[in-house]
């Protein structure tokens, strides 16, 4: 079987789905939600990955280079902020965090 | 020289009504009263030269306004009628501001009081010396505005706010009227100042105005509506009602506005429009009409008021009555006679009123009085002069003026004027019937309440000065001008400041022997049985009032003015002005506009609120969703 740009996709497309439903399906940990984004910007990554592949064009993995980078900051400080959360409110669950709420 | 007698008034109500804090009420008081004193002597002088020297000016300050065709300049008008009326505004007004040092000397505003009064005077000089009819409009709603100021003066008092209110919306009713006849001036002549409209007067003779399609003689309406002015501000019959509850101001206000001033300012503005009233006989019949009503009326009502200041107020209106008979029937000079020394004579009895009712501590009624005659000498003595005068005593300044009117009546050409020589001639046994039960009541018998008699004091030197003064010149004022104002110099004295037929004045000289006699004669009736029934006989009286219950509830209550106005102006006014307010604003403007919009906005957004749950997940999803949609629509409509 050869593994063509469809299947890469699929996956990609898969992992995007997971994340989607991971962010709000979820009802207990923040954390989770930070992973379900990571999750679906990996997946928009093996997208660019796979594209720049086929298509001979170096771009898109440059692409997803700064992408991780800016993943790494963006969790770190995502994590920052939940450990200030945590040490203003004592909790992190889903339920707890409604300030917003009209 | 003029300026500083109109203008110096005005400086001290700024001074006392601006600084008045600053400088406190000592000063206040001392700075308008040398103001106006300064101005009367300055009056006195004017007079002199105006009325004796005959030099009248005409001194253009400014011009005030400039419309189209209409241009208004800020002038004095100096004449002998001008000259009259600043001698008597002057004079009284600054004996006034002297005696209220004494008589408002407990009052903790007196700052506020002496700046009204200046501002009055101000405004009341404003109005003789206008040289159009917008000034005198100016002037006008300047002493309406100070005399309602005045008359609330005690703010604390609900009638007394009741009374500023009432004097204020009836004013406005003869107010309108005015207004209405300047306006159809300028509609007929294209001008407002005096000399044009009286140099175009006699060219409007037989032409008429279309009102409402009713072709009315030009003449007649505006010299009607104008005079509905002069009935508001001199409290004439039907609009009268607001004069007798002015009384509840302080006193010397009541002595200034509404005794000597102010309420004078209707027969002024008659005297200085006499071209125009000349010139229509129907407004003169008018005039003549509601004069002798007035003057009958008034009197009337006088006979059985307790209230001592109440009584001379509707003197007043009684004596305004005499005072719009003589206008009526042409003899100008005669009004502006009895003008000149009403004001004298009232002023002292108002001034006197208010020391018997400083001696008694503010009580008004004389039922409760009696006795005061050896408690309070002094002021007893000038209320004798005051009333002397007031009834046509011979010799006083009221038994010249009051006769020639009486005389000026009995020799009118209109058609009324019979009947209004039976009214005043009336009316003088009534007057002198109210005036002496006044005095007998308060100043002889037995004390009615002996905690106030015991009480009772001599009021000091500041106030008892201006009483002398007045009291000098309600002896002294008729018999010198008599010549000027109803005898042989009339012509000379006023020149081209009144338009009065020369005949009436030489006619007066003419006339019967009993009706020279007649109004002494009433007096003389109306001192004896105030005697009999007050002095020698106190139960006759009461007698009489059980006897004729009904004509004496009917007088007591004045003749049941209020009560009528009350149901057909006042209550439905008020019941408009509620409907107005909870059904048309309330309910229509309030319940469609800003209230109903604002409720609507609130619905809307307590179903909003319910959307901002707080959850994370929820907004999240929201966003899935509009993000599912955009890419959906891109796809299906955006690749078009």
């Amino acid at each position: 079987m050869v593994i063509g740009l469809g299947h890469y996709l699929s996956v990609a497309a898969i992992l995007f789905t997971l994340g989607i439903f991971g962010i709000f399906l979820n009802r207990k940990n923040i954390i989770i939600i930070l992973m379900s984004i990571e999750l679906i910007l990996l997946s928009v990554n093996i997208n660019f990955v796979a594209f720049s592949s086929f298509m001979g064009d170096i771009s898109g993995q440059i692409f997803a280079l700064l992408i991780l980078t800016v993943a790494a900051a963006e969790a770190a400080i995502g994590l920052a902020i939940l450990v200030v959360y945590f040490r203003n409110r004592g909790s992190i669950a889903v339920q707890d965090v409604n300030l917003m709420k009209g | 020289m003029y300026q500083a007698i109109v203008f110096l008034p005005l400086l001290g109500a700024i001074i006392a009504g601006l600084f008045g804090r600053l400088i406190g009420a000592r000063p206040a008081e001392l700075i308008t009263t040398l103001f106006l004193f300064v101005s009367a002597i300055l009056s006195w002088i004017a007079f002199v030269r105006v009325g004796f020297g005959h030099v009248d000016e005409r001194i253009v300050l400014f011009t005030w306004m400039q419309s189209g065709d209409l241009k208004v300049d800020w002038a004095l008008r100096i004449d002998s009628l001008t000259a009259v009326m600043l001698v008597v505004v002057t004079t009284v007004s600054s004996l006034v501001h002297l005696y209220s040092i004494g008589y408002m000397h407990e009052d903790p505003h007196r700052q506020r009081f002496f700046a009204y009064l200046s501002l009055f005077t101000f405004a009341m000089l404003a109005l003789v010396t206008a040289d159009n009819l917008a000034q005198l409009f100016f002037g006008w709603e300047g002493v309406g505005l100070a005399s309602y100021l005045l008359i609330g003066f005690w703010y604390q008092k609900p009638e007394a706010n009741a009374a500023a209110i009432k004097a204020f919306v009836v004013n406005r009713v003869g107010d309108f009227g005015f207004a209405v006849g300047i306006f159809a001036v300028f509609m007929m002549t294209n001008a407002i100042d005096f000399d044009t409209v009286f140099a175009q007067a006699p060219s409007l003779t037989g032409k008429t105005i279309n009102f409402f399609g009713w072709h009315a003689d030009a003449l007649t309406l505006i010299c009607l509506f104008l005079f509905m002015g002069a009935m508001g501000k001199s409290a004439q019959f039907l609009l009268h009602t607001w004069l007798p509850d002015a009384m509840e101001g302080p006193t010397p206000v009541s002595a200034l506005i509404h005794a000597a001033t102010m309420v004078t300012a209707g027969v002024f503005m008659v005297a200085r429009l006499s071209p125009l009233f000349e010139l229509s006989s129907v407004a003169l019949t008018v005039v003549t009409l509601v004069g002798a009503i007035t003057c009958l009326f008034a009197a009337t009502v006088g006979l059985v008021q307790n209230d001592i200041k109440r009584i001379i107020a509707y003197s007043t209106c009684s004596q305004l009555g005499y005072m719009f008979v003589a206008m009526g029937v042409g003899a100008y000079s005669v009004g502006m006679y009895h003008l000149f020394t009403h004001a004298f004579f009232k002023a002292l009895l108002f001034l006197g009123a208010g020391s018997v009712i400083h001696a008694m501590h503010h009580e008004q009624d004389i039922r409760h009085m009696g006795g005061l005659r050896k408690k309070i000498p002094q002021t007893f003595w000038l209320m004798v002069i005051g009333t002397l005068a007031l009834t046509g005593f011979p010799l006083t300044a009221g038994y010249f003026s009051k006769d020639a009117i009486i005389e000026a009546a009995y020799v009118g050409k209109n058609p009324l004027a019979p009947y209004a020589f039976a009214a005043t001639v009336f009316a003088a046994l009534l007057t002198s019937f109210y005036s002496w039960r006044l005095i007998f009541k308060t100043f002889f018998g037995k004390p009615h309440d002996h905690h106030h008699y015991e009480a009772a004091h001599e009021s000091p030197m500041v106030m008892l000065i201006p009483l002398y003064v007045l009291g000098a010149g309600s002896i002294l004022a008729g018999y010198p001008f008599y010549e000027y104002f109803a005898g042989h110099h009339v012509q000379e004295f006023f020149g081209q400041a009144i338009s009065q037929k020369p005949g009436i004045i030489d006619a007066i000289h003419h006339v019967p022997l009993w009706v020279k006699l007649s109004p002494f004669v009433m007096m003389v009736a109306g001192l004896a049985v105030a005697a009999q029934f007050y002095l020698r006989d106190p139960s006759i009286p009461v007698k009489l009032a059980r006897d004729h219950q009904l004509l004496y509830r009917f007088l007591l209550n004045k003749w049941y003015f209020d009560e009528l106005y009350e149901v057909l102006f006042v209550r439905p006014a008020k019941w408009l002005g509620y409907t107005l307010w909870k059904r048309g604003d309330g309910w229509l403007i309030d319940g469609f506009g800003p209230d109903g919009v604002s409720a609507r906005v609130l619905d809307v957004t307590r179903n909003v609120v319910r959307l901002q749950t707080g959850y994370l997940y929820h907004y999240a999803f929201a966003m899935l969703i509009g993000a599912a949609l955009l890419i959906t629509w891109f796809m299906f409509a955006g690749a078009r």
